[in-house]
């Protein structure tokens, strides 16, 4: 942690509602600590908008833990900016140099409405969850947690397309936005345990064919999604969860 | 001059064994019919833990349930940013642990400032939950053998945390996240996202609905409902710097003391003692570093201070491991507030590290010379990543750097055994209610406490007040109290548009983050407390005169004037902290004042005079609060000092 400061000029979409018409407006930003996060350096250029009378940039963030998935927007064409397996809340400002030129982006998708600047809706995610990212086990029903055992491994392997933050960048990185790596985490961590096992395939199919009516693009394995996603979960999910799918349609007729 | 309420409060807590109590509690509580129950609106505030394990399994019941969140889906929620893990009285490790030992240890962990009966049923609850979250498919760590694998974490000697890497919070929310999109998709439950819930419905005396702002559009709305339940976590934010998120807020909790909940020990705040240290100005957060950390990593600081050389090369003989020295017994695994208050006092002689010097050394060079690199990067590795990210440092090769910050608070609104808060039909769960951490909450108990309230407490104690209280249908939309809410809220967003003054939102939460940090932090005095009041008072008048608001007008998405709620409200909040901390002239648990302290620098208690939950009645702001005592008396768990050498 040494401190000292650089500049950076920033192009930030500014657009004041969904409706409205955006366009890139220019600041220049001065005094920036390289031990800052990126989104503190937003801060910063919004506490220096806000005394100028001017309206900040609207961006969504929370935990700022790289968690919570409510960040994330596009630096220089990257979805959550340069490097791999980090969400911009964890992006730190001596990643730049000085006279650093920044364009600020939202995510871009038919299914993310832009809400105002860099902040989308992303509820439709939460419908492709409700189609069907769960287990159906009601409170009271479950056996004691050893009764079942499961391999090291698996359980593991499970948690890797479980740590999915569903922040977007996938979508945001897919030139057909896709949802196809957000989508086949779930699908693929539910399926690798025993306990996922009996809607399988009712699971894997309603999911999918959710994301594909709410507008999501098809997977046309450019693997983007994979580069972008801060939690670095692997397209190989995509690929079970396709799997999965024709075996549903075809063979168990659903 | 405080005026005290002569009438005890009331628990109305189960009596005789406490072994029984809550299963002798359910067997006679009222039960709705299932056909009935879908004639009971029931309103959900937060989708953290408590929220969303509340919602989801109501809506399983066949409640008609309204969740409500200011995110844009539940499963943004604080409760994903838990790390460590979940304590249940399994006792899968065969180690000695018990309903009973789980029951005893959170007890003392809290410093004999909490309830026996709800902590009783807190580690009967306990081991459910880990069946719960196992069969919605959470991925626990494992054993080779395929069974659950357990850690320890502070102020107890069994193993009994149950846990998922580093992100045990994040899956046991998504567990509970994925339930409530299940009742969604049954359209058992109304979900309403991107909502702030900015005041509470109060029908003849009962908690009948909700005010939402629609962050989206600024629209305000009324929503009613039967019965309230808020489950809106805890206040830490109120100390500007936190290891909360940014949203986090007391509006909801404080907007409903201000209808007439009590408030109930406001000063019980926990310091952890692992975050990552300040930075510098722009800082806006801060970031823990799981507390599980400290099962392999030992925590010291040179001998001598201003010791400039690499913390490598400063020899055995000249680090001083302050915890295992003072705490032979339980060493680096001492409870949060003991931790932290000993980083405290190293740093105060001198001998902190770091730009600031307000920094100690987590080391793992000798559980990397034990275990090997892999076995660290198994267990901590994500951990270790997110502090290099932050930290710029390698801390396999150097050791970390880290600092105590405000992290939980055991303090709420004030419930009853059934949850429910003196305004009858508002119930509080999880972090936002006071109820089962006392003065100092053990590690791993909070996701515990979130799950057990809405999985398996609940669901019970929810009935008998509809069954009794309910009226089927709520509140006519144009009844006067409901309008006169959402009137009040109005006004005040409209007010909060009209002062255009000079100063941000955000310079005023830091200013007051200083102050309460300063005075009302890890270590208190009367004199502190009371500059500490007067500061607030002026920084809150100066905020209703002098705070800019842009864009200027509401009924857009507009993220300055959802701060700006919120930091209203800790400014009016803070204020009863520092009366609460002053009006305790003991040190317990998190609340240390200075006056009160053994001769090696413990808390010292004093349960002849403090032996009870001080809850506050709202009398207007800037008005003394009322002081009603709710007596804590122990009858299984013996008052000692606490020790932990």
């Amino acid at each position: 942690m040494s401190e000292s400061t650089i500049s950076v000029t920033l192009e930030v979409w500014r657009q004041p509602g969904t409706d409205a018409a955006g366009r890139f407006e220019t600041y220049q930003l001065d005094g920036v600590s390289t031990d800052s996060s990126f989104l503190e350096m937003l801060d910063m250029l919004n506490q220096k908008l806000l005394t100028e009378g001017k309206e900040p940039v609207a961006f969504e963030h929370d935990c700022r833990e790289g968690i919570c998935g409510s960040c994330g927007f596009v630096i220089n064409g990257n979805p959550h900016g340069p490097d791999r397996g980090t969400t911009v809340c964890q992006l730190h400002m001596r990643r730049f140099k000085s006279g650093a030129k920044l364009t600020l982006e939202p995510w871009r998708a038919k299914a993310f409405p832009v809400l105002r600047d860099l902040m989308v809706d992303r509820s439709a995610f939460d419908k492709i969850m409700a189609a069907g990212g769960y287990n159906s086990v009601n409170v009271g029903n479950a056996p004691d947690a050893n009764s079942i055992p499961i391999g090291q491994d698996a359980a593991s392997e499970a948690f890797d397309a479980a740590a999915c933050i569903g922040c977007g960048a996938c979508v945001a990185a897919c030139k057909n936005a896709s949802a196809n790596l957000f989508t086949s985490a779930k699908i693929g961590h539910l399926a690798m345990l025993p306990q996922g096992q009996p809607e399988r395939y009712t699971r894997t199919v309603a999911m999918l064919d959710m994301a594909e009516d709410l507008g999501f693009g098809a997977c046309s394995w450019t693997q983007e999604c994979e580069a972008a996603c801060p939690k670095e979960i692997s397209v190989k999910w995509i690929s079970r969860a396709q799997r999965d799918y024709v075996k549903g349609r075809v063979v168990k007729g659903i | 001059m405080i005026e005290t309420s002569t009438t005890p409060l009331d628990g109305k807590c189960p009596t005789g064994p406490i072994e029984t109590r809550w299963a002798r509690h359910k067997e006679h509580l009222q039960l709705v019919g299932p056909t009935n129950r879908r004639k009971y609106n029931v309103i959900v505030v937060g989708t953290g833990l408590a929220g969303a394990s509340a919602a989801a399994t109501l809506g399983e019941q066949g409640y008609r349930v309204t969740a409500i969140t200011y995110h844009d889906s539940p499963r943004r929620a604080h409760s994903v940013a838990a790390q460590g893990g979940i304590n249940a009285a399994k006792n899968y490790q065969n180690d000695g642990d018990s309903v009973h030992r789980l029951f005893y240890d959170t007890v003392k962990g809290g410093d004999y400032r909490a309830r026996e009966s709800n902590v009783h049923r807190l580690a009967e609850v306990s081991a459910n939950i880990i069946d719960q979250a196992t069969a919605q498919g959470v991925p626990f760590a494992r054993e080779y053998g395929g069974t659950l694998e357990n850690r320890t974490f502070g102020g107890v000697l069994v193993s009994r945390t149950f846990y998922a890497r580093g992100q045990t919070g994040q899956q046991l929310l998504y567990g509970a996240y994925q339930s409530l999109m299940r009742q969604v998709d049954k359209k058992s439950v109304n979900l309403l996202t991107m909502k702030d819930v900015l005041d509470i419905i109060v029908v003849d005396g009962h908690a009948r609905g909700v005010v939402v702002r629609d962050l989206k559009t600024g629209k305000l709305d009324a929503i009613t409902a039967d019965a309230v339940l808020l489950c809106t976590g805890g206040y830490s934010n109120a100390f500007y710097l936190s290891t909360n998120a940014m949203k986090c807020n007391v509006t909801a909790t404080w907007r409903a003391h201000k209808r007439g909940a009590f408030f109930a020990n406001p000063c019980y705040t926990q310091i952890h003692p692992t975050c990552i240290p300040e930075h510098g100005e722009s800082q806006s957060k801060l970031t823990l570093m799981s507390e599980s950390l400290r099962n392999d990593g030992r925590v010291w600081v040179p001998r001598k201070g201003k010791d400039t050389r690499a913390p490598g090369a400063i020899p055995a003989a000249e680090r001083y491991y302050y915890l295992e020295e003072r705490y032979p017994t339980f060493g680096n695994m001492v409870p949060r507030d003991v931790a932290s208050r000993n980083a405290k006092y190293v740093c105060d002689d001198g001998l902190g590290v770091g730009q600031t010097g307000r920094a100690v050394f987590l080391d793992f060079k000798d559980a990397i010379e034990r275990l090997g690199k892999e076995e660290i990067a198994r267990r901590y590795g994500n951990l270790f990543d997110m502090y290099e990210k932050i930290a710029g440092e390698n801390p396999y090769q150097t050791p970390m750097k880290i600092y105590p910050a405000p992290h939980y608070t055991m303090g709420g609104l004030w419930v009853d055994y059934d949850l429910m808060s003196n305004l009858p039909g508002l119930f509080v769960l999880g972090e936002a209610n006071f109820s089962d951490h006392g003065a100092n909450r053990l590690g791993a108990s909070a996701l515990m406490q979130g799950l057990a309230d809405g999985y398996f407490v609940i669901p019970y104690t929810l009935a008998p007040y509809l069954a009794k209280y309910g009226n089927k249908g709520g509140v006519a939309a144009d009844h006067a109290e409901v309008r006169g809410a959402l009137e009040g809220v109005a006004q005040k967003t409209e007010k909060l548009m009209s002062i255009k003054g000079e100063r941000t939102v955000e310079s005023f939460h830091k200013e007051l983050g200083n102050v309460m940090l300063d005075k009302c932090g890890m270590s208190r005095t009367e004199a502190g407390l009371n500059e500490a009041i007067a500061k607030i008072r002026a920084l809150r008048s100066e905020f209703w005169e002098n705070v800019r608001i842009l864009p200027d007008k509401d009924a857009t998405l507009n993220v300055e004037l959802e701060k700006a709620h919120r930091v209203a409200d800790f400014l009016e909040f803070s204020e009863l902290m520092c009366v609460d901390a002053r009006e305790r002239n003991e040190s317990c648990g998190g609340h240390f004042r200075e006056e009160y302290q053994t001769d090696d620098g413990e808390a010292k208690r004093d349960d002849e005079n403090y032996a009870y939950a001080a809850a506050w009645e709202f009398n207007g702001v800037g008005a003394d609060p009322t002081l009603h005592k709710e007596p804590l008396t122990f009858e299984f768990v013996k008052l000692t000092q606490r020790s932990y050498k």
